[in-house]
């Protein structure tokens, strides 16, 4: 039973390395602003690239409706 | 429905309509700016957000002081001398067509190789290589797209703030060490009499005892600074019981593990701090893309063109204005300084400075004030003051501006929780010596259970909840408030004070009325005509006002600048203008603002202009008569007395010719008598009134556009509804007091486990949380109610 120090060393290790994972990432300035991203995600990176000849149509048609305006 | 809304912006193409590529357009700059978009590949601008565009402004030179280096490298973010970066606030960014366009802004021009869209506080950072492109390119080139950005003397001051994310990581410790100390916790909350939990206890216990330690003393330090500091000045606030029951958590648990009495209240303790911190953060709703701070400086414009004795012309800092300097002022520019009017036809606005409705004539010698807006063309004057010693930033130097309002103010929390603390103290102390008594070994257990148990979490929590959820809701109706604190604050309001120009009024919209004779059918098309070549603001306002007629193109065409217009076809002649310009006009000049209009030399009649006044004024007032005091404040003359009387309910104190400081002190005065008041108003002359009374809002057409320091910023539109947003707050306050009580019933039941000593952990470790859930779910529940029946 005396594997629970190690079970126990382990997990907390495992937690703490989480835990700096969050500091590091908010101190990147990643939660600053938590709005923006969640609309650049939603555009289409290739679209601009083809030319006239290859018009794609966009995947996703999901325009944004009034009411999601600020 | 009509099918003639412009494809770029979406308004009504009712003026121009205009053709390109078998779509409609309201105007050139519209189209303009859709062949831009439509060259560089970037239609999917249109597929994003239907008619997201917005119409460009017309350029003028106003952006020429970006020349000057100086000035430029205030502005800049970061400059290594190839690459400069700049940090603009766009105010038509509303959108994500906006956010999609303004990061492809280097598919425009390869200069601007990268920028980022801060959506919540509409700002962009742009990157650019100065060698292809200068800062004054990349802001005329926004400016043409129809994003163009707002640049005042504020941004030039500004120092940088460093962000503050403690709350974030101290929420962080705190959760984290939470679930883990739950986690460790288990074990004992079903006391099994068992071999190896014996064995291991003291390992489990002592890892509970280190993660609560940086909770205690760096996730729950507010509070003890807080409660300390209230100690320390004989205030008892909502911080002291909180911090006196974190502190007992710590130290009875501690002590419970180093003596082996139990396993002590450490997943409480976190817990507690947990919830409480969490409630700070629902409280923390700010509105990023306004500022409730602004003062002059965010109204003034960065520089100003200033002549020189050799003639020559070169923009200044606004700051590096003297006395003696000639300046020239154009077309809708702003005067930065007190001075004199050398030389043009000057007629300045003043409506935001001192609330006059009507812009006032000068002549040159005459003297002129810092904050009106010149509407005809180029003038030139000299320059007495400097900025920071002008007439109107004077007003900034008045001790309410120094005054931190926040601290004066006594929260509804704050004051039950002073006497929370009295009372849980007094149940803690005489339960201890009832046990004195009976069974001494149990003193300490009851003393401590009670301090913990008495838990004022709900209590913290009630109020930030509640007032964070109607943060949210008034924003979503486009009332805008600093924080919680105003919504306690307008809940105990008894006096109402309106301003009248730009608050009760709407600018620059005026209803006309015609009195005279009527015009034949040839007279109408020809008064047409001739207003439409004119660019005076009136001709303007009369253009528009007037039915749709026959455009003809006149004969002559003579506009006299400061009295009136000449138009003549065929037979006919027409004048237009002032009393004495007009031929033989034979009505006395009174305070209205009146044009009056003459044909074949006969005197036809006048249109007299009346301050145009928003939907609602009288329902608004009347309503709010009923449960407080109402009187208007005006900067204006006293004009429009007798239509405001007929507007208002009768017996409203009405006021003329205040001067700023004038409204502030009758606040001031008000506030001696005990009254509790709010200022409604919209212009630098409100300044000081808004920042006296105890609640001082702010109206805005377009909530971009500035506003003074207030407590909140209310958008026209909904001037109607400022009635239901006081009654709201009063329920929002009623729905407080109602989940008090709430708390008040777990306490009770807290509190008979704690006296009666059978305290255990795991009763305490369920009890909390479920206080806390249910009140935060209650007050949401209730504010979200309230919220609909807000209309």
């Amino acid at each position: 039973m005396s594997v629970i120090y190690v079970l126990l060393t382990i997990s907390i290790v495992v937690a703490v390395f989480f835990f700096a994972a969050f500091i590091f990432s908010v101190r990147s300035g990643q939660y600053d602003d938590s709005y923006t991203p969640s609309v650049r995600m939603l555009f289409e990176d290739e679209l601009v690239a083809p030319t006239k000849k290859s018009k794609t149509e966009p995947l996703s048609k999901t325009p944004l409706t009034k009411s999601q305006k600020l | 429905m009509d099918n003639t809304t412009c494809f770029h912006c979406g308004d009504d193409c009712d003026k121009d309509l205009i053709t390109h590529d078998d779509k409609l357009f309201c105007c050139h700059g519209c189209k303009t700016v859709y062949e831009i978009f439509a060259a560089n590949d970037l239609s999917y601008y249109y597929d994003l957000q239907a008619a997201a565009g917005s119409t460009p402004n017309t350029i003028t030179s106003k952006y020429d002081f970006l020349d000057t280096p100086s000035i430029t490298e205030k502005l800049v973010e970061f400059d290594d001398g190839h690459t400069q970066i700049i940090n603009l606030y766009i105010p038509t960014i509303h959108c994500s067509s906006c956010i999609w366009i303004l990061e492809n802004l280097g598919q425009l021009h390869p200069g601007m190789y990268q920028s980022m869209v801060d959506f919540p506080k509409k700002m962009v950072r742009i990157s650019y290589h100065t060698e292809q492109i200068s800062l004054k390119e990349v802001i005329l080139f926004l400016a043409r797209i129809g994003y163009e950005p707002t640049i005042s003397l504020e941004d030039f001051d500004k120092k940088t703030t460093n962000k503050d994310r403690s709350l974030l990581y101290k929420l962080g410790v705190a959760g984290f060490a939470f679930g883990n100390v739950m986690f460790l916790s288990f074990p004992e909350y079903f006391e099994v009499q068992e071999f190896w939990l014996e064995q291991y206890k003291g390992l489990f216990r002592w890892l509970m005892f280190t993660f609560s330690l940086p909770v205690v003393f760096y996730a729950g330090q507010d509070y003890l600074i807080s409660a300390y500091k209230g100690l320390r000045s004989k205030l008892l606030n909502i911080d002291v019981p909180i911090a006196l029951g974190i502190l007992v958590l710590f130290l009875r648990s501690t002590a419970e593990i180093i003596f082996d009495w139990g396993s002590g209240f450490f997943d409480s303790l976190t817990g507690l701090i947990f919830f409480l911190l969490l409630g700070k953060f629902f409280q923390q709703r700010t509105y990023s893309f306004l500022s409730f701070e602004r003062d002059y400086k965010s109204y003034f414009p960065i520089a100003v063109t200033k002549i020189f004795s050799s003639g020559k012309e070169q923009t200044i800092q606004v700051y590096d204005i003297k006395k003696g300097d000639r300046l020239l002022i154009r077309h809708e520019e702003l005067i930065p300084v007190d001075g004199v009017l050398i030389s043009g036809e000057a007629e300045i606005d003043y409506s935001f400075v001192t609330g006059e409705s009507e812009p006032v004539k000068k002549e040159s010698g005459d003297k002129v004030f810092a904050g009106g807006k010149q509407q005809l063309g180029a003038i030139e004057m000299e320059a007495i003051k400097s900025v920071s010693q002008s007439y109107l930033t004077q007003l900034w130097g008045n001790a309410v501006f120094r005054e931190d309002k926040q601290s004066n103010f006594q929260t509804l929390t704050d004051s039950i929780g002073k006497r929370f603390t009295v009372a849980v103290l007094f149940i803690a102390f005489s339960a201890a010596l009832f046990w004195v008594f009976q069974d001494s070994s149990k003193v300490w257990n009851v003393l401590t259970a009670v301090l913990i148990i008495a838990c004022p979490c709900a209590i913290a929590l009630a109020a930030p909840f509640t007032l964070g959820n109607m943060l949210r809701i008034f924003g979503k109706k486009k009332f805008y408030l600093k924080d919680t604190r105003v919504i306690e604050q307008l809940a105990k309001i008894d006096t109402a004070i309106f301003d009248k120009t730009g608050t009760l009024t709407i600018g620059n919209h005026n209803s006309v009325v015609y009195e005279g004779d009527a015009l034949s059918a040839e007279e109408k098309s020809l008064l047409k005509s001739t207003l439409r070549s004119s660019n005076h603001p009136l001709s303007r306002s009369l253009y528009n006002l007037l039915e749709e007629q026959q455009i003809l193109t006149l004969d002559q065409y003579k506009e006299y600048v400061g009295k009136g217009l000449y138009g003549s076809k065929d037979q006919d002649e027409l004048k237009l203008g002032s009393a004495s310009f007009v031929d033989n006009c034979s009505l006395s000049t009174s305070e209205k603002t009146a044009v009056h209009l003459s044909t074949n030399n006969k005197y036809k009649g006048r249109f007299v202009f009346h301050n145009q006044y928003r939907e609602g004024v009288s329902d608004v007032i009347t309503k709010l008569k009923e449960t407080m005091d109402v009187a208007v404040l005006s900067g204006d003359h006293d004009g429009e007395k007798n239509r405001l009387e007929a507007l208002l309910p009768t017996l409203t104190p009405l006021y003329f010719n205040q001067q700023p400081t004038d409204k502030l002190e009758f606040i001031k005065e008000l506030q001696t008598q005990g009254k509790q008041v709010l200022m409604v108003g919209d212009g630098l002359n409100d300044a000081g009134a808004l920042a006296q009374s105890n609640v001082g809002i702010a109206i805005s057409e377009n909530v971009n556009v500035f506003s003074p320091a207030c407590d909140g910023i209310l958008d026209a539109s909904k001037f109607s509804d400022l009635g239901e947003y006081i009654s709201a707050s009063k329920k929002a306050m009623k729905i407080i007091k109602l989940s008090f009580i709430l708390s008040l019933l777990y306490n009770i039941i807290g509190l008979y486990f704690a006296v009666t000593g059978q305290l255990k952990p795991v009763i305490a470790a369920i009890l909390m949380p479920i206080s806390s859930i249910s009140i935060v779910a209650f007050t949401t529940i209730a504010t979200n109610w309230l919220g609909k029946n807000i209309k």
